[in-house]
């Protein structure tokens, strides 16, 4: 009574020879595009690397004063002013600025790559209900897959490195960003679209004029999502070589070093509140004259 | 009526995944619940003609799901037809390719909408500037035209506060001041005043007919309220469950009603406020009028019954506005119908 008591499995031997298989081949596709997938991505190499080098180089007192500019800018909130102050004043104390540096430099190349990507894919999944269809489960996939999985192909492909980090990131933090897009986007009134077909307003100017400007406010809830998921893998990053908050932290689970670990997760939980609260306010603060529903 | 400004033809329009199908049935006579039912098909209009002339306030009256909202909105293609036809100015709406639909739209007409559909991220000038801006005319003469309604519709001032600092009052004055910005004949009114309380829905029943005196577009004006379409309607076309059941000058209406759901509709309106003595003088046709009273046909029963109380003459003598004799009334049938 085999049948019953063990699942009627797979042979050994072809089990083996198929994973075999799939992975020579993808080897071989990996020696062979490579170099030129590798290419591809040189510019996205340079823009991370100057964001790096730009961020470490600028003198701490100029980078404070943007930042807390920008903060202000994004909120008209001094407490946030005085609270990102102090945020960055501990960081900056214990010794973790450069690492902080590089792991800005890393969220915004990659927030700047899922807006790119992300902000047309949802745009033209809320235009047809098959786009939506196939991209959904592609989404529901990129979420629940551990990162782990699809770093393999992406580190046999590319090697370690920033690259492979990048896109590592933005796989984990897309996601939101296209849904919320997508959602914002049909869910702005139907009257309104009315009134601008009324009174002929071609595709591209009800795209511009009323269906983006009203979706506006959920588009950035999408960006504040992406912006928070992308913090959280930097850790994971830096197992394939991202430089930042990430690798100290790693180092530390290695070797038991305890205190260092809770300095260095302490610093990515900052930076991420400080960032989450200037775009939420951000976000707050354009949706008071255009709250995504008619008034 | 062939000179018509509006022309609609034996127009259809079922909703369901079948329409065509669909309309076979309801051609054959089934009802709108029977349709839905059986066929899991709503229809929305069912043979609808109408001519609108120009220059005239054409009122579309019924309650809701009559199909009054579908109707105005194949005027300008926002819902496409199952079957029908629909000319303005001789042209048909429905052969239009999507250029000349767009190009239709931005000339000829111009929409006011029930819940304003007010761009929310816009102040009232760009909300009132938006239908010229899409038809890219440059920003001065947009402006300056942008300005003058605004001011015509009372908010002067209010220019750069966004939508939702005003009242509804107010954001419906925006929605009439982008339709007039808009400068086309035709205007569209999808129940417009309906979402606004009573005084400040007979404010702007009183703008509109205002402008109208001056501009004389040819407006088609839906409603759910008879007192509403009596007020404003030149003429009034009632519809229910997408069947057009009468249609006519309110007069015409309030007097003559040809079905019991009309019947029921009209049964509490105070005629005397609605009927004017042309609507029921008698040719003249030799009557005594000597003892007669004159009385502009144009006058609403209302303002001059005290007149015939007070005197109580045995008839009327109806003339026009350069008292030319145009008709003849009996106090006998001026009596009946107030009874009535």
């Amino acid at each position: 009574m085999d049948f019953l008591t063990k699942f009627p499995e797979m042979p050994n031997k072809e089990f083996r020879e198929m994973k075999k298989g799939i992975d020579a081949s993808y080897k071989d596709f990996a020696r062979e595009w490579g170099d030129l997938i590798d290419a591809m991505f040189d510019p996205l190499l340079k823009m991370l690397v100057f964001f790096e080098k730009t961020l470490v180089a600028t003198p701490w007192p100029i980078f404070m004063i943007v930042l807390l500019g920008l903060t202000y800018w994004g909120s008209r909130s001094i407490k946030l002013v005085i609270g990102t102050f102090l945020a960055f004043v501990f960081i900056g104390y214990f010794r973790m600025w450069d690492e902080t540096m590089s792991t800005i430099a890393i969220i915004l190349t990659s927030v700047i790559m899922s807006v790119a990507i992300g902000l047309p894919t949802g745009i033209a999944m809320s235009r047809s209900d098959r786009t939506q269809k196939i991209v959904t489960p592609i989404l529901d996939i990129m979420q629940t897959m551990p990162p782990f999985v699809y770093l393999i192909p992406i580190v046999m492909l590319m090697g370690i490195g920033k690259i492979p980090g990048l896109i590592a990131v933005v796989i984990y933090a897309i996601p939101p960003l296209i849904r919320l897009t997508n959602l914002g986007i049909r869910e702005v009134d139907q009257e309104a679209l009315e009134a601008a077909d009324a009174f002929g307003a071609t595709k591209r100017q009800k795209l511009f004029q009323v269906q983006l400007p009203l979706a506006l406010p959920t588009i950035f809830a999408g960006i504040n999502q992406t912006i928070m998921m992308a913090l959280a893998m930097v850790i994971i990053a830096s197992m394939i070589g991202v430089k930042g908050l990430g690798q100290p932290v790693l180092q530390s689970i290695y070797n038991q070093y305890f205190t260092k670990g809770v300095l260095y997760g302490l610093a990515i939980v900052i930076v991420a509140i400080v960032f989450d609260r200037v775009s939420q306010s951000y976000g707050q603060r354009i949706q008071k004259h255009r709250s995504g529903k008619l008034v | 009526m062939s000179d018509a400004k509006i022309q609609i033809k034996n127009l259809y329009k079922i909703f369901g995944k079948n329409p065509k199908t669909a309309m076979e049935y309801v051609k054959e006579g089934v009802g709108k619940d029977e349709l839905l039912e059986k066929h899991n098909h709503v229809l929305g209009l069912k043979d609808i003609n109408l001519d609108i002339p120009e220059r005239s306030i054409q009122v579309v009256m019924g309650l809701s799901g009559s199909g009054k909202s579908t109707l105005i909105r194949h005027i300008n293609r926002l819902i496409e037809p199952t079957a029908g036809s629909v000319t303005i100015d001789g042209d048909e709406v429905l052969k239009m390719n999507e250029e000349d639909l767009r190009s239709f739209r931005r000339s000829k007409t111009a929409m006011v909408f029930q819940r304003f559909a007010l761009l929310p991220h816009k102040t009232v000038l760009q909300n009132t500037i938006f239908g010229l801006h899409i038809q890219k005319i440059d920003d001065e003469t947009a402006k300056k035209s942008a300005l003058r309604w605004i001011d015509r519709v009372g908010l002067s001032g209010y220019e750069d506060k966004y939508p939702q600092h005003l009242s509804g009052g107010m954001q419906q004055r925006v929605g009439l001041a982008r339709a007039l910005t808009n400068d086309g004949d035709i205007l569209l009114m999808d129940e417009a005043f309906s979402a606004l309380d009573p005084l400040i829905r007979k404010d702007m029943q009183d703008i509109l007919l205002e402008l109208q005196d001056e501009l004389h577009k040819t407006v088609v004006f839906i409603t759910h309220d008879l007192d509403e379409a009596l007020k404003i309607g030149d003429r009034i076309a009632i519809l229910k469950d997408g069947i057009m059941d009468q249609e006519g000058i309110p007069a015409e209406i309030l007097l003559n009603p040809q079905t019991k759901y009309v019947k029921d509709f009209v049964e509490d309106v105070n005629r005397a406020r609605v009927i004017k003595a042309k609507h029921i003088m008698d040719q003249i046709n030799g009557q005594d009028l000597n003892n007669a009273m004159p009385i502009n046909q144009d006058e609403f029963i209302d303002r001059f019954i005290d007149k015939v109380i007070a005197e109580k003459p045995d008839s009327l003598l109806i003339q026009d506005k350069d008292k030319n004799n145009v008709g003849f009334l009996s106090s006998k049938k001026l009596a009946e119908i107030l009874k009535r």
